[in-house]
């Protein structure tokens, strides 16, 4: 489903990933970990088709297509799903109503018809399930006074609703406390099959103890320096990651 | 996507779709301005003695009046003997008695502009008084209007059928002395809407002129006048198109509201004049006198405008407070894009005791327009415990356009409550990017911030006016992203 050679990518001039390879296959659940500054978040961005991220070398084919060629809102109707490691409040724009926008837009994309209201609720009331979602953050502006917790459940609750082929996580385990964590672990594993990609985009081990990925890559300086299963995960927490880097330069 | 700047200056590629004109016969005066001009509007219209007097008065008045200069807009110097003064569709001459008479050319441009004249086509609810140029061509609904003892119609009609109530009210709000568009509008105004609503009466639909500017080289200077006699209510629209056409038009107009005791009166503006071409060529001058008496206690007065149209717009619908217990509103979404400039706000007169003032202003400039709130709100001696809030919000798009903010506040008595806020604030790249990443298109994704951000002034909106004035919105701004 998605392959990435050699990526090279720029972020205001400086050259943040430097050679990334990885393929992600339909069914997949790949956790990408790594240090502050190791570019996870800009591989997210970068695959997301963010302004300002830049290719300069390297390609990305997702379904055998030049990624690079395609806008930011193509790619999403295409089954990309960014979950925004920080959401963004928009005044004024109900939760829904952009929900419903999007979920319109992706479904015209794919020459299904558009959902009328009635239709848009029911498939929300089912969906709010997944992440226990509040009623009164549907009527309220998206994020706008929503707790870090509850935006990130946002996140998990439009995925839920748009149902992408390929969802990238950005963090979306920070600045949650236990009981969010495991409501938040619990939606993204009800939303795991055979159909769809995950990227869980990490620094900690922490949320691999309840989605427990099929593989683990490490990025460090732009690369990614060593892929394993889970285990290589629990590793990292014992050892940190300075053993990976040391087994590295030693290699 | 493309940087900001690209962006903007992809801005509004749509041409302004009410910019045609409209082939009819008209009865137009040479241009030129003196005291024989305004003798032969007063006799095409057949007015009463005093009213040419009055006339006469705010000519005279006018002559030694300057052009205010205050306002943060800029352009050439108006040749007011280069306008026409009188302009009127020629079968106009004596006046439609019913639908059946009126030029079918007009209702086709009225069908164009989607106002709803033909009284069997109407979903019902909207009774439509058109303004063409310068004399009202129809009203809809005249009966059914008339069975609830609202008298609604061309000012014209008023000034023959109702003279006394226009004697009484006629420039107790805004005297013909007030400021020199009003002045020059007092002398030469041409045509316009009446409305009273008699005592206890609440009017049973919404009330709607329709204002098109149609020949060249002519003025349109109309006169509004509304009375809602105690205890009853209106809710009254008013839009606004006109061609598109090289040079300025001038638009003077003055609204006069007056709310007696329990009265209320909600007033809405939907402004889309021809706002000029994308090098700022042509386009209509806006500069509107509008204001508001809230003569009796426990009246109240809203003013919701959205104003997307003009090259230049210069207007502050204010509500004078007279009554105790009074209220005064004011809603505002202006948008000045390409070379457009907008200096709007409100005045709120705090005079009787415990009345209340709520102003909120949303401004919107795009590419290289200007927008400037202006508010004055002024608490007087005698207004124990008056209350004003006020909320200033402005949002940038692209970083050639400016808003300013210029708020008055003066207050004389000590227990009075002021508040004022005021923001700035640009769309986003992450809200856009939010947007995208969840398959909305660019244009949806502006569209949908544009309208959050208006949305405390769209809810005040009737209705159906609410979704074209979203519309417009995003005509006006299509492509404008930033």
């Amino acid at each position: 489903m998605l392959q990435i050679k050699n990526l090279h990518a720029t972020v205001d001039g400086k050259e943040i990933l430097k050679g990334i390879d990885l393929a992600v296959n339909t069914g997949e659940v790949h956790a990408i970990m790594g240090p502050n500054g190791s570019g996870k978040s800009t591989l997210a961005n970068v695959l997301a088709g963010r302004d300002g991220y830049e290719i300069t070398q390297g390609t990305i084919l997702y379904n055998g297509q030049d990624l690079s060629k395609m806008a930011p809102e193509i790619r999403a109707r295409e089954g990309i799903f960014l979950a925004f490691q920080y959401p963004v409040e928009i005044p004024g724009v109900n939760n829904i109503y952009l929900l419903k926008a999007a979920l319109n837009a992706v479904r015209k994309h794919r020459g299904e018809p558009e959902l009328d209201a009635v239709e848009f609720l029911a498939l929300v009331r089912d969906r709010m399930k997944v992440v226990a979602m509040k009623d009164d953050l549907m009527s309220r502006s998206v994020n706008e006074g929503f707790s870090g917790g509850e935006k990130k459940r946002n996140e998990i609750f439009q995925m839920a609703v748009l149902e992408p082929a390929l969802a990238i996580l950005d963090e979306t385990d920070s600045g949650l406390d236990i009981d969010a964590l495991k409501i938040v672990a619990g939606g993204i594993n009800q939303l795991r099959n055979r159909e769809r990609a995950i990227v869980l985009v990490t620094h900690y081990q922490r949320l691999l103890g309840y989605i427990v990925p099929d593989f683990v890559h490490v990025l460090a300086d732009g690369k990614i320096i060593k892929s394993g299963d889970r285990n290589l995960a629990l590793q990292l927490e014992e050892k940190g990651y300075d053993w990976v880097k040391q087994e590295t330069v030693a290699a | 996507m493309p940087g900001q700047n690209e962006q903007v200056e992809n801005l509004v590629k749509t041409e302004y779709e009410h910019g045609f004109v409209t082939d009819v016969d008209t009865d137009t005066v040479a241009p030129g301005l003196n005291e024989d001009v305004i003798r032969l509007i007063s006799n095409k219209k057949g007015e009463p003695e005093w009213l040419l007097e009055w006339r006469l008065k705010a000519y005279r008045h006018w002559l030694k009046m300057t052009e205010p200069r205050w306002a943060h807009v800029h352009h050439e110097p108006i040749n007011y003997q280069s306008i026409s003064y009188y302009s009127a569709p020629k079968s106009k001459k004596t006046g439609p008695k019913n639908l059946d008479e009126v030029d079918p050319k007009l209702l086709e441009t009225y069908a164009k502009l989607g106002i709803p004249l033909q009284e069997q086509k109407m979903l019902a609810g909207v009774a439509v008084d058109a303004v063409f140029d310068s004399v009202s061509v129809a009203t809809t609904f005249k009966e059914k209007l008339a069975e609830a003892g609202v008298i609604f119609g061309s000012f014209s009609e008023a000034v023959q059928n109702h003279p006394d109530l226009v004697r009484q009210y006629l420039g107790t709000v805004v005297p013909t002395s007030d400021n020199f568009f009003a002045a020059l509008n007092s002398a030469v105004f041409t045509d316009g809407s009446f409305c009273y609503v008699p005592k206890g009466v609440r009017c049973p639909m919404e009330l709607s002129t329709y204002f098109r500017i149609n020949a060249s080289n002519t003025g349109q200077f109309e006169r509004t006048l509304i009375i809602a006699d105690e205890g009853s209510y209106v809710s009254y629209l008013e839009g606004c198109t006109a061609p598109m056409r090289d040079e300025n038009q001038l638009h003077a107009a003055v609204v006069e509201l007056i709310a007696l005791e329990n009265a209320r009166i909600k007033y809405s503006t939907v402004q889309n004049w021809y706002p000029g071409d994308e090098n700022g060529k042509g386009g209509i001058y806006n500069f509107v006198t509008k204001r508001g008496d809230c003569r009796g206690n426990h009246s109240r007065i809203s003013w919701t405008q959205v104003e997307t149209g003009s090259a230049i717009t210069w207007k502050y619908p204010s509500c004078i407070l007279r009554g105790d217990h009074s209220v005064g509103e004011f809603y505002s979404v202006a948008v000045t894009n390409n070379y457009q400039q907008a200096d709007t706000g409100t005045k709120m007169i705090h005079i009787g005791k415990n009345t209340k003032s709520t102003i909120i202003s949303k401004g919107i400039s795009a590419r290289h327009g200007q927008n400037a709130y202006r508010g004055l709100v002024r608490i007087g001696k005698g207004a124990e415990n008056a209350r004003n809030y006020t909320r200033c919000d402005s949002l940038l798009m692209g970083d050639q356009c400016g808003a300013h903010t210029f708020p008055y506040i003066e207050t004389r008595n000590s227990s009075a409550k002021v508040e004022h806020e005021a923001t700035t604030s640009k769309i986003s790249d992450d809200q856009l990017f939010y947007c995208l990443q969840r398959g909305i298109s660019e244009e949806d994704a502006v569209n949908m911030i544009v309208n959050g951000f208006c949305k405390e002034v769209f809810r005040e909106l009737p209705m159906e006016f609410a979704v074209e004035a979203q519309k417009l919105l995003g005509i006006t701004l299509e492509g404008a992203i930033g």
